[in-house]
């Protein structure tokens, strides 16, 4: 049984990519193993841990619930790539004066997921910042510094608006 | 939200200051480097046929099937390593009459946990050897399995046959008169508890590359780990090479909690298949693997009992537990630490007149069982705080007035306890007062009052706990296990002015190279940003203990510090040669050599270092010593014991059991602290650990 491999296309970081993959490599192994990646990281491979988060097409997925074939025309963004476009350096600045990691591997997926929150437009409160990250699992921080940072971040953007 | 108050001015010492990680940057940006970011060339990967059995004979292998599978290098058995990898159990000598079967690092014809490794398979890809191990047919005989502390207890069936029993190891310990505590005693309680199973669950699960290189005739491991040096002295005697044959490597690590200080034998395994195909090996445990194979810890049952005055002065305390572990005592750190440290903390920050404890560890056929993140604390907290809550309700005495009256006091220490610890000296009143004041503790009783009234139940917490740090080589030395109790430090001046720091203690995120850049930083005189920490590389840092047993910054700091202190009297020696100063005169301050009276530069370090390293002829003989290692042990008191209490304030649903936690404080003895912001996550995040196991 020799692997079945596809061809696929599709946008990763803002550049555009080709690569014939084994159809049914997991897409968090191809941006590993294929790409070289380093930021999105395998640690339940079920879905639940959120270590694998990527941003595909402006919503955050699990890298380890997509096969490589199901990115095919996608718009793929790792930590890699919004730490180059200078996107989350707000929050990854909170994150780094708080301590709010520590062994580091869920800190990517923690950083896209929180992008997101940031991204809605009516601030949330911390029971709400929470619920979003429930998805996301820390062994080390206990989640305190992670959620500050979150609110800090929110509440630093929202005094740089300008106001209406 | 937390208040941070980051480190600001550069005058400022940095030992004491907020300051963040300078190595968590790379985390934030998705460049953290674990094991399983490493790939070398030809590097193959094996992946482990596991038993599916708690117990069985191995009757045999069927593998050709999967040897013609594409991709597949090796497939080989236990017994195709028995002559390459030697068996092992953890046995130390001070553990008296303690006992185990040898373990294999792949099970020969006989498993005896469900997740030995039972057929390794190594592939071009991890894909590929798991198609494979798909196609690998074990014929079981499965046997009785000792499948619970209460089955190990009745000994019908033994988790090891060529054992006579299922006993591992008893220690008793007595302490103080217990006659005549009984006799002045008015009340007696005795309560049973049982602790499940917990286990670290790290996010990185194991991970591993051997890399046998035959040409050099030498093997590099890397691996996510504690104890680096552990490693190579385990690895090498258990392979049959030179200590200097291994070379092992800790990159990042992605979480550890103590289970990543252990030998386990599909990583030893991984090495020993390198060193069979003469290519770089890849093993990295995946989730499932990682809930059979990673060891866990607790499983208690414990039944105590508290003698008390009416008035409220606990008199006595005693305990018997057993404790299941698996059917191998896990090398080699033994799987009895857990219950031999609850021998001999258990109850012991109160003003005990007498003390008993009776540990047993039991053989079962489940997982392997060894220390992780506060071996033994959580079993002999737990005990200790229930009964003194029990008194408290028996005797109709506030849990915080019970505690007042009987937590050892100031001018106790320092001490020997009924257990036999020395405890140097704690601050258990001031630590409860501060608590108290915290949480407002009265104004939350009255609450808790008012709010039963309306049939909402809120409880409040107490637990005043002590903890084992930094321990001295009392703790494996003594019983000839070789891990080291001392840790070393170099500190050197590089030739344009900055600092080398090369340490045998590493990183695992609790910020220990921070700490460490920021004693050295201190101790020498210069920024933090001048500082370049090397940890977790046995062929570059000195030789040391590694991460475990909150033994980083007590033991690798003071060897951090004292190597720094080293380091700057060598460079004053030599500046004040330069400028025919008495070295006396002059300090360093910021990286500058200054007069130590006025504060006035006299000379850079990258100027001590060009003159050093390319013209000391100029130095009239003077042959500086600017590359500067000191090791360190502790070796007063077998341990530097820490105190502190813990507080919750949470609800409960009396119909659905339901319990919201509602507020949570921690006050310890920290002695010094180093870096405020790392204390305080570090705190959080264990707090959260143990709530975890606690609640859910």
């Amino acid at each position: 049984m020799e692997d079945e491999e596809m061809e696929i296309a599709f946008r990763l970081n803002g550049q555009a990519v080709r690569r014939r993959v084994p159809a049914r490599l997991h897409a968090v192994d191809m941006l590993r193993e294929i790409f070289g990646l380093s930021g999105p990281r395998v640690a339940c491979e079920h879905g639940v841990c959120g270590a694998c988060t990527l941003r595909v097409d402006n919503e955050i997925v699990r890298g380890c619930l997509l096969l490589a074939p199901q990115l095919e025309d996608a718009d793929v963004w790792t930590i890699e790539g919004l730490t180059a476009t200078g996107e989350i350096a707000d929050l990854q600045a909170e994150f780094h004066a708080r301590n709010a990691m520590q062994c580091g591997w869920c800190t990517a997926g923690m950083l896209i997921t929180a992008a997101e929150i940031l991204d809605v437009p009516a601030p949330m409160d911390r029971q709400a910042i929470r619920e979003q990250l429930s998805g996301n699992y820390c062994r080390c921080t206990g989640y305190q510094a992670i959620v500050d940072a979150v609110e800090a971040t929110q509440a630093k953007r929202l005094m740089a608006r300008p106001s209406s | 939200m937390n208040k941070i108050t980051p480190q600001t001015s550069p005058e400022a010492p940095m030992i004491g200051a907020s300051v963040a990680r300078p190595n968590g940057r790379r985390l934030l940006e998705g460049r953290g480097r674990y094991v399983d970011d490493i790939a070398l060339a030809r590097m193959a990967h094996v992946a482990f046929l596991r038993s599916p059995h708690a117990h069985a004979r191995i009757l045999a292998i069927h593998a050709s099937a999967a040897r013609t599978m594409p991709g597949v290098i090796d497939i080989v058995t236990g017994r195709d390593l028995a002559d390459a990898v030697q068996p092992f159990a953890g046995l130390l000598v001070h553990f008296k009459g303690m006992k185990s079967a040898m373990q294999h690092c792949i099970a020969i014809d006989r498993v005896a946990w469900q997740g030995e490794p039972v057929v390794a398979i190594i592939a071009e890809t991890r894909r590929q050897a798991e198609d494979a191990a798909a196609r690998i047919d074990v014929e079981y005989d499965p046997l009785p399995a000792v499948s619970s502390l209460d089955v190990a207890e009745r000994g019908e069936i033994r988790a090891q046959p060529e054992l006579d029993d299922n006993i591992c190891f008893t220690r008793e310990v007595e302490g103080g008169d217990w006659d005549k505590a009984a006799a002045e005693a008015d009340v007696f309680l005795e309560r049973h508890f049982r602790f499940p199973r917990h286990t670290g669950v790290c996010p990185e699960g194991r991970s591993i590359i051997g890399d046998w290189n035959p040409s050099d005739r030498r093997l590099t491991v890397y691996i996510s780990h504690q104890a680096p040096h552990m490693i190579q002295d385990c690895y090498a005697r258990l392979l049959g090479i030179a200590e200097s044959d291994v070379r092992v490597v800790c990159p990042d690590v992605g979480g550890s909690y103590g289970i990543k200080t252990h030998v386990y034998g599909d990583e030893l395994a991984t090495c020993a298949l390198s060193m069979r195909i003469g290519r770089p090996v890849k093993f990295v445990a995946d989730r499932l693997e990682s809930f059979l194979s990673d060891i866990h810890n607790r499983d208690h049952a414990v039944t105590a009992r508290l003698a008390l005055k009416r008035d409220g002065t606990i008199l006595s305390l005693g305990h018997e537990g057993t404790q299941a572990i698996g059917p191998y005592s896990v090398y080699p750190r033994t799987s009895v630490v857990e219950g031999n440290q609850i021998a001999n903390i258990c109850g012991q920050w109160y003003r005990l007149q007498a003390y008993r404890a009776k540990v047993r560890a039991l053989f079962t056929n489940l997982v392997p069982y060894s220390n992780y993140r506060a071996v033994g604390h959580p079993v002999a907290v737990g005990v200790t705080e229930a009964l003194v809550d029990a008194a408290a309700r028996e005797i109709g005495m506030d849990p915080a007035e019970i505690r007042r009256k009987n937590l050892l006091r100031d001018e106790d220490f320092p001490l020997q306890t009924p257990s036999g610890m020395k405890f140097e000296g704690m601050s258990h009143h001031a630590c409860l007062d501060k608590v108290l004041s915290m949480m407002d503790y009265e104004k939350l009783r009255a609450d808790q009052v008012e709010a039963r009234k309306r049939g909402i139940y809120r409880g409040i917490g107490l637990a005043s706990m002590i903890e084992i740090t930094n321990p001295s080589a009392m703790f494996y030395g003594v019983g000839g296990a070789r891990i080291s109790a001392q840790d070393g430090c170099t500190v050197r001046l590089e030739p344009q002015g900055g600092i080398m720091v090369l340490h045998g203690c590493g990183e695992q995120g609790q910020g220990t190279e921070t700490i460490f850049a920021q004693i050295v930083a201190d101790a020498v005189g210069v920024p933090m940003g001048a500082v370049r920490l090397v940890t977790g590389d046995t062929d570059a840092t000195p030789y040391g203990g590694g991460t475990w047993a909150s033994r980083g910054a007590g033991v690798g700091g003071e060897a951090a510090w004292q190597a720094g202190r080293a380091l700057r009297k060598s460079i004053l020696d030599l500046a004040a040669t330069i400028h025919q100063r008495d070295a006396a005169s002059l300090d360093i301050r910021r990286g500058l050599v200054v007069d130590a009276e006025s504060g006035q530069e006299i000379t850079s370090l990258s100027e001590v270092g060009r003159i050093a390293y390319f013209r000391p002829d100029t130095l009239g003989g003077m042959r500086p010593e600017l590359s500067v290692t000191r090791h360190y042990l502790p070796t007063q008191y077998a341990f530097a014991f820490t105190n502190g209490i813990l507080a919750c304030h949470l609800e409960a649903d009396p119909e659905t059991g339901f319990i919201k936690l509602l507020k949570f404080w921690a006050v310890e003895d920290c002695g010094k602290v180093l870096n405020p912001l790392l204390v305080e996550e570090q705190l959080r995040g264990a707090i959260v650990q143990g709530i975890g196991p606690t609640l859910f």
